[in-house]
């Protein structure tokens, strides 16, 4: 792999950021209230927008702190304050011995078919200079380097994105509203 | 760093496996869905440094599938709750046979 040289500050804040993502990724699935899991979950979602910044991809990192840690988030600790779900109860208990080993099964298992994936050779007449995305940055600027390609190469995709959207919001509505207030 | 990051891809993906095949609380495992897809962003972002910046916008297509999947499923959490008030998936059985 073309790997250009980095400096130590660059490569210590890499690891340093990817730590901290993997560690409050696993504090926040050993949790089983579902607010401190929620708190954890921003904690990996903004160490994550961080690594998305430093490879070079600005305006990912910033739509990862809006939307995921801003937005989704919200939804989610809206909805347990909504239901009164905060508190421990019996669903403080996870599943059974059986289960936990069945999924630290089925994990290693997925680990290590990625891991196997991680090392198969990749298509040398895929990859771009080195310098590509940094000149495209310097061209195109941080928002360009992701519209240019989003409005010219993939339009189709672009418009059903917004259909998706029309009908999630619309679900969304008529699945929360319940059937008390159409009745009326 | 793309070998660094394809391993904390993978670490957090079956991070977030585990967590929905352990936990029993909806909206937990709804919050492991969403660090799995998450996880798949970071996988773009980093071989988007090798092939081209096309992968940044597929990312931006995870993000709006991802936040049109988190409004749909909480307003069906929230649709459960109201007739079972509850949210544990041990008691949310209604296809069972």
């Amino acid at each position: 792999m073309t790997d250009p040289h980095y400096s130590l500050f660059y490569v210590f804040h890499f690891y340093l950021f990817g730590v901290i993502a993997l560690a409050s990724a696993l504090a926040f699935v050993t949790r089983t209230s579902p607010v401190p899991a929620a708190l954890w979950l921003v904690n990996t979602m903004f160490s994550l927008a961080a690594l998305f910044v430093m490879l070079d991809a600005q305006f990912i990192g910033v739509m990862q702190v809006l939307v995921y840690a801003g937005a989704i988030m919200v939804v989610f600790l809206f909805v347990v304050m909504l239901l009164n779900l905060g508190h421990p109860s019996e669903l403080a208990h996870p599943r059974g011995k059986w289960w936990k080993l069945a999924a630290g099964l089925v994990g290693l298992g997925l680990l290590s078919e990625i891991m196997v994936i991680a090392r198969a050779k990749l298509p040398q007449q895929l990859i771009v200079p080195r310098d590509f995305n940094e000149q495209q940055l310097q061209k195109l600027n941080a928002v360009g380097t992701i519209a240019e390609p989003l409005f010219r190469d993939y339009p189709l995709a672009f418009e059903l994105t917004s259909v998706l959207l029309l009908v999630a919001i619309a679900g969304a509505v008529v699945l929360a509203r319940g059937r008390a207030a159409g009745a009326r | 760093m793309l070998a660094e990051s394809l391993a904390l891809t993978a670490a957090l993906f079956i991070i977030g496996v585990m967590g929905v095949l352990i936990h029993r609380n909806a909206i937990i495992i709804f919050m492991c869905v969403e660090l799995m897809l998450t996880a798949v962003n970071l996988t773009f972002v980093a071989f988007s440094r090798f092939y081209g910046t096309a992968g940044q916008v597929f990312v931006v297509f995870v993000m709006t599938v991802s936040a049109a999947e988190a409004a749909v499923g909480l307003a069906i959490i929230i649709s459960i709750f109201r007739h079972r008030q509850t949210v544990n998936l041990k008691d949310i059985n209604l296809l069972r046979g």
